[in-house]
């Protein structure tokens, strides 16, 4: 049975390779990488629609350089139960392991076991301990954080034609990560929009907390409209946030322009309706798709994960993208991914 | 009825060698001395708690808090070693919390008369709470290497992971104490009968209070063993391992009415576990399918021994 399913693969591989050589494209295989790689593509868990997509990415990449690819991993997203799957990828000898972090420190001494055994490993999405970065090649992630500040200040600005007073309608006051994206919005904001402000003055004036709660951050998006009536945008850099917003921008038919990180599938109403035009999140498909050339092309030798050393993604050498691997051993996928019309009835669906 | 559970630990044991056979049989990846180190690694914590929770239920008893016991030990480890202890204190007193958890669970059973099953449901969520408040939701890492490889490398020169000396050394002891003294007789009369153990003069409240007591303890070396193997204290550890470890107890002949089982079948039935979730993954069944096995085998072993029994009674029925 296991050896018929295996020709079968071996058989579609050939049959895509086939192709592969008539095509302009060159689909199954791609210069400076490896055919026939045995690659596993390890998600936190299984039956998470997040990770379906991501493994999407990962499957399209597999397919353009001609690797073998199985999605494997537990039901549970604990370390202990994946690092049950990484001892099985270590007996049955695959040769590239692309995974997302379900614990940061748990799976580490399997995943030295594994790089030990010969497989070279790229974390996607989450990452392994700082101190232990040395167990993988590279970490696939999103963005910059400062970068997720300054892209939703690009949103905003787009959104109102780059003039006008914004505010900020954020998750805690405590929440860290949004208040490094804050942080980095403030500069941005006056060196890049001359004729944009903030609505109180400076940006640390301008913020309103609503805690990542639905009527709270409803009543502090009010709060924003009766206290500045002259106010052109507000960025929410939560996906509760947003949401809120949207939804409240809707029912008051306010003018005000939203924007922030959302999640396709809550904001989808919204950005079909035309109440707010943009937001943006991470991509899982890219996470897995780059991490997969991030990692074949460490095992074929063209890249090895050092601190400004760089790897390419795609399918032929017009449209390649490159990525560089910056201090920490992490790779940026650049800018956060935006949802619009055009592209938000397939994303929706995804997560 | 005696014939009947002689019969139940040869069929587990005869279900072991078949598994591997059927294993090395099926995939070439599992009879490697890599995946022994691997299969004996994963069970280790297991086995280590199955032995006294076999004492447990044959004296008619069960604590369900033993996944959690072991969290809390290890939180404990962590928590300590966090806080500038030297490690090799942190390790007795992540014994020790364990020893206190089962001293506690026993007190609430002996002293105030309490269903095992009731007060060891309450501190299963006791205890996996304290984990999160001992750490928040933060795991601890960074452990003394010098330690941590004790959890996760194999004794130079072999193929075995240093757990198996542990395993073997522990079930050697609870195979003799249960099957050759007078412990091991009076925690079967316990399950057979309490209150005719306790007027043949057999001490049946400290005899629970220890057997209580040698869980907790058991279950905090298990939370010695598993911070060490994943180099890493987390408030979400070892969840859902109680299941694993009575499946492997009655599945290994134990009766969960109490007064019956042996120590060979229990061990048996460990390994029976490992080597079957092993041989299932090697052969690329999906995790989503691994989880009826645990259930399954615990089913089959509460199911069947029962079912032979009526069958039986049916037939001595029809007999006279």
């Amino acid at each position: 049975m296991q050896k018929k399913l295996v020709r079968v693969a071996v058989a579609l591989i050939a049959i895509t390779a086939l192709i592969g050589t008539t095509a302009p494209a060159n689909a199954a295989g791609v210069k400076g990488i490896k055919g026939g790689l045995k690659i596993a593509i390890m998600p936190k868990a299984l039956n998470i629609g997040y990770f379906d997509a991501w493994n999407k990415g990962a499957q399209t990449a597999c397919k353009e350089i001609g690797a073998r690819c199985t999605y494997l991993g537990p039901t549970e997203a604990t370390g202990p139960a994946q690092v049950q799957f990484i001892n099985k990828i270590i007996q049955q000898k695959y040769q590239v392991l692309v995974i997302s972090a379900a614990d940061q420190n748990a799976i580490v001494p399997a995943l030295n076991k594994a790089k030990a055994a010969g497989i070279t490993i790229v974390t996607s999405d989450a990452d392994v301990a700082a101190a232990s970065a040395s167990s993988r090649v590279t970490a696939i992630l999103p963005a910059e954080s400062a970068r997720i500040g300054t892209a939703e200040i690009d949103w905003i600005a787009e959104a109102t034609g780059k003039k006008g007073s914004i505010a900020i309608l954020s998750a805690a006051a405590t929440a860290a990560n949004q208040n490094a994206w804050i942080a980095a919005m403030g500069p941005y904001l006056t060196k890049t929009y001359p004729n944009m402000s903030w609505v109180g003055g400076t940006v640390e004036k301008s913020v309103f907390y609503g805690d990542d709660d639905t009527t709270k951050s409803t009543a502090q998006f009010n709060a924003i409209l009766a206290q500045y009536p002259n106010v052109a945008g507000i960025v929410a850099p939560t996906t509760v946030g947003v949401k809120a917003a949207a939804a409240e921008k809707k029912s008051k038919k306010a003018a005000v322009k939203v924007t922030g990180l959302g999640l396709p599938s809550e904001m989808a109403p919204y950005i079909e309706d035309g109440t707010v035009e943009k937001v943006g999140l991470w991509n899982p498909i890219d996470l897995g798709y780059v991490a997969v050339y991030a990692a074949a092309s460490a095992k074929s030798g063209s890249f090895d994960g050092m601190v400004g050393s760089t790897f390419k993604a795609g399918p032929n050498a017009k449209t390649q993208k490159s990525y560089k691997v910056v201090p920490g051993g992490i790779t940026y996928l650049g800018d956060p991914f935006t949802f619009t019309k055009a592209n938000i009835a397939t994303f929706k669906t995804i997560y | 009825m005696r014939r009947l559970t002689f019969s139940w630990d040869k069929g587990v044991f005869a279900f072991l060698i078949l598994s591997i056979f059927i294993g090395s049989f099926v995939t070439p990846y599992f009879a490697t001395s890599s995946n022994l180190s691997f299969v004996i690694q994963d069970i280790g914590e297991i086995a280590i708690i199955a032995l006294p929770m076999a004492f447990l239920i044959i004296a008619g008893e069960i604590d369900l808090s033993v996944a959690s016991t072991l969290c809390l030990s290890s939180a404990a480890i962590g928590y300590l070693f966090l806080h500038g202890i030297p490690f090799w204190m942190c390790v007795i007193a992540g014994l020790l919390v364990g020893l206190l958890c089962g001293v506690i669970n026993g007190i609430l059973v002996t002293k105030f008369g309490l269903q095992s099953l009731a007060v060891t449901i309450g501190t299963l969520a006791l205890f996996r709470g304290l984990c999160y408040v001992l750490l928040g939701n933060e795991p601890v890492n960074q452990l003394p290497e010098s330690w941590t490889h004790l959890g996760y490398e194999n004794i130079p020169g072999t193929f075995l992971p240093y757990s198996t000396v542990l395993i073997l050394v522990l079930g050697a002891a609870a195979w003799i104490i249960l099957h050759y003294t007078r412990f091991g007789r009076w925690t079967f009369a316990l399950g057979i009968n309490a209150d005719a153990a306790k007027f043949s003069g057999i001490p049946v409240t400290q005899m629970k209070l220890v057997l209580f007591a040698m869980t907790g303890l058991m279950s905090g070396v298990a939370g010695v063993v598993y911070t060490l193997r994943f180099a890493s204290a987390s408030p979400n550890g070892a969840s859902g391992y109680e299941l694993a470890v009575i499946a492997s107890v009655l599945f290994g002949g134990v009766a969960i009415a109490g007064g019956v089982g042996t120590m060979w079948g229990v061990l048996s039935a460990v390994l029976a576990l490992g080597v079957i979730r092993s041989v299932l993954q090697l052969i690329d069944v999906s995790a989503n399918a691994l989880l009826i096995v645990s259930g399954g085998l615990l089913l089959i072993s509460v199911v069947l021994p029962r079912a032979i029994e009526i069958s039986k009674s049916h037939r001595k029925v029809a007999n006279k």
